[in-house]
């Protein structure tokens, strides 16, 4: 059962995230959904940190060493002497490690996005159409004080909904 | 703005996708009978054979590849120019940078295709692929044509997905509106996207990881079919600066191309509310600053080559300065120059139908420049003995305007499932009070002042 208020503006929002945190609900309990980034609000930069860099240069690092490794051993598995160059020729492989080295990074980052932003999963999760509308939802799944946590979100100036 | 300007804006970005007019299937009618025409055109020359074309000894590379070059070049606007306006966080992007991106995705499509068309037998493309044929030889690796595959798999790839991304928060906003067969086709491409601030940091952290690793494979994209021409030993091929010169060009012929896009849009979807002429304003001076830096570029050629006056080069010069290929080339010179200097150099004349001018003079020239790039090389090699013409045949001309037809058709169709300006960045772009503007944003925000 998850309990939520919608909010015209984000004043409101920011008022019932300041109340739900003084009803003692933690910041990873609460549950911020909108229609357009809000960093100009506190509430904005909750979950803030995150890891896709690091996954985004070790997707780049794998796309390197995959390419690196490509090119020498299909040169070396037939050796074809081409140009004057070496069998070996690293100056025109570069090529190849460069862009496979692009691609690590990017699909990697992508990948890193759907997982970690929960994107593309089945189980239901706490979401109110009404947030296309402009409106702003502020709730928290499954709670373990639901009276005070409806208290908290409708001094915040929303009736609550309940699902 | 206010919640109700956000309402009307959801409602006018959405209205080509929910209200469809009679002219849109006239115009979808007419751009595919022309795609037809040019597939039907395809299949005719793969039938007959690749003689029913002009190229032949010595011009084996003509029409198609000045085709590939151009649009890959034109698939510059998008990307490039999007990811780099992100970066800088310019506020004016943000009803640009989706108008772009698409381009992108289409003319590397299309530029993708000509190789294939130029191949004779295409289904023999997955040749360039990198697997092992049934003896276990692998394609060579030190080969040019090889690094195209990487390079515009690689761009054609990351420019998909930067163009994806964004567009999963406006599909969530369709899916929530639409009933029936489109909710469940929009629900399936908004990827379940709900609106958490968490979602909304990955969202922006991966935008800003993709623009940084977008800029370089598209400079890398057109350096590399640089490098189609310049590891050849033909004469005015075998140059250090081709690289940058197509580069340059590239963004060139881009700028030019998303100008002519967003002021189509304008027009034909009403969307003067958002497409500003400070955005035609802004594009036209970089649109300026990229005719004088190609200027340049053609200078620093021309000039290396005559001070250097080796014979096999000088003839391709000479054939192109004041020989058979001169009209083209000083047609040239007024589409990519003179033309665009003049009317764009005049802020009297930097409006938006003069930015529109200065860009089909570009388009032409650069389309143009390609040819010229391609042919008198070719067809003026170092043995005299080896020289010969080149005339394109209707084939050739069928299928180059069906490509241009089909970058038309598939932009319409975009423009009509897609909203072809990024809602959630405009709303995005409005803060919630002056005082928490930062204050670069003062900047940013003239378009709307000028308005």
């Amino acid at each position: 059962m998850s309990v939520y208020g919608l909010y015209d503006n984000g004043d409101a929002a920011q008022l019932a995230v300041d109340a739900l945190r003084a009803s003692g609900v933690t910041e990873d309990a609460i549950t911020v959904i909108s229609a357009e980034p809000m960093e100009d609000y506190e509430f904005g930069n909750i979950n803030r940190r995150s890891r896709l860099w690091y996954i985004a240069s070790a997707g780049g690092a794998a796309g390197c060493a995959g390419a690196a490794w490509l090119t020498r051993f299909t040169e070396v598995a037939w050796p074809l002497p081409t140009g004057n160059m070496p069998i070996v020729a690293w100056w025109p492989n570069l090529i190849v490690v460069f862009e496979m080295t692009m691609l690590g990074a990017i699909l990697s980052t992508v990948a890193a996005l759907v997982v970690t932003g929960g994107l593309a999963r089945r189980r239901p999760a706490l979401y109110d159409p009404a947030v296309s509308s402009g409106k702003i939802l502020v709730g928290v799944e499954a709670p373990r004080d639901r009276a005070a946590v409806e208290r908290a979100l409708i001094s915040a100036g929303s009736p609550v909904v309940s699902r | 703005m206010s919640h109700v300007s956000h309402e009307r804006l959801t409602a006018d970005l959405l209205r080509p996708l929910e209200q469809t007019s009679w002219r849109f299937y006239l115009l979808v009618a007419f751009l595919g009978s022309i795609v037809a025409m040019g597939l039907g055109t395809w299949m005719y020359q793969m039938y007959m054979g690749f003689g029913m074309t002009g190229i032949n000894m010595p011009v084996y590379w003509a029409f198609y590849i000045t085709n590939f070059v151009f649009w890959i070049g034109i698939s510059h606007a998008g990307t490039l120019i999007s990811a780099i306006l992100r970066l800088v966080n310019a506020g004016w992007r943000r009803p640009v940078t989706r108008c772009a991106e698409v381009i992108t995705a289409f003319a590397l499509m299309i530029g993708a295709m000509f190789p294939i068309i130029h191949l004779g037998r295409p289904w023999l493309f997955f040749w360039l692929m990198p697997y092992p044929s049934q003896r276990l030889i692998w394609p060579n690796f030190r080969s040019p044509l090889v690094w195209d595959f990487f390079a515009i798999s690689t761009y054609l790839t990351g420019s998909l997905l930067f163009l994806f991304l964004p567009m999963i928060p406006d599909f969530a906003l369709i899916r929530d509106r639409a009933t029936g067969i489109r909710r469940r086709i929009y629900g399936v491409l908004a990827l379940g996207w709900r609106g958490t601030t968490k979602q909304w940091h990955r969202l922006e952290t991966a935008m800003q990881i993709m623009a940084i690793a977008i800029i370089p494979v598209a400079v890398s994209v057109h350096t590399i079919v640089s490098f189609d021409f310049s590891m050849a030993p033909v004469p005015m091929w075998h140059s250090t600066m081709f690289g940058p010169y197509f580069v340059a060009g590239a963004i060139f012929s881009g700028i030019a191309g998303l100008i002519i896009a967003m002021a189509s849009l304008r027009k034909f979807l009403h969307l003067e509310a958002y497409l500003h002429p400070v955005h035609f304003e802004n594009l036209g001076k970089l649109l300026l600053m990229m005719s004088m830096l190609w200027a340049y570029f053609i200078f620093a050629e021309r000039l290396t080559t005559w001070f250097g006056n080796d014979t096999g080069e000088m003839n391709v010069f000479y054939v192109t300065q004041r020989g058979s290929f001169s009209p083209l080339y000083w047609t040239m010179v007024v589409c990519n120059l003179v033309i665009p200097f003049t009317i764009l150099a005049l802020r009297w004349l930097r409006t938006i139908a003069g930015c529109v001018v200065a860009s089909f003079s570009v388009c032409i020239g650069m389309w143009l420049e390609r040819f010229l790039i391609v042919v008198p090389s070719l067809s003026h090699k170092y043995l005299t003995y080896s020289w010969g013409h080149y005339r394109p045949q209707p084939v050739e001309i069928m299928i180059t305007i069906a490509t241009f037809a089909a970058m038309t058709l598939l932009y319409t169709l975009f423009s009509k499932f897609v909203p072809i300006i990024s809602i959630w960045e405009l709303k995005a772009g409005d803060h919630p009070s002056a005082a928490l503007y930062p204050a670069p944003m003062h900047e940013h925000k003239l378009g709307e002042t000028h308005a």
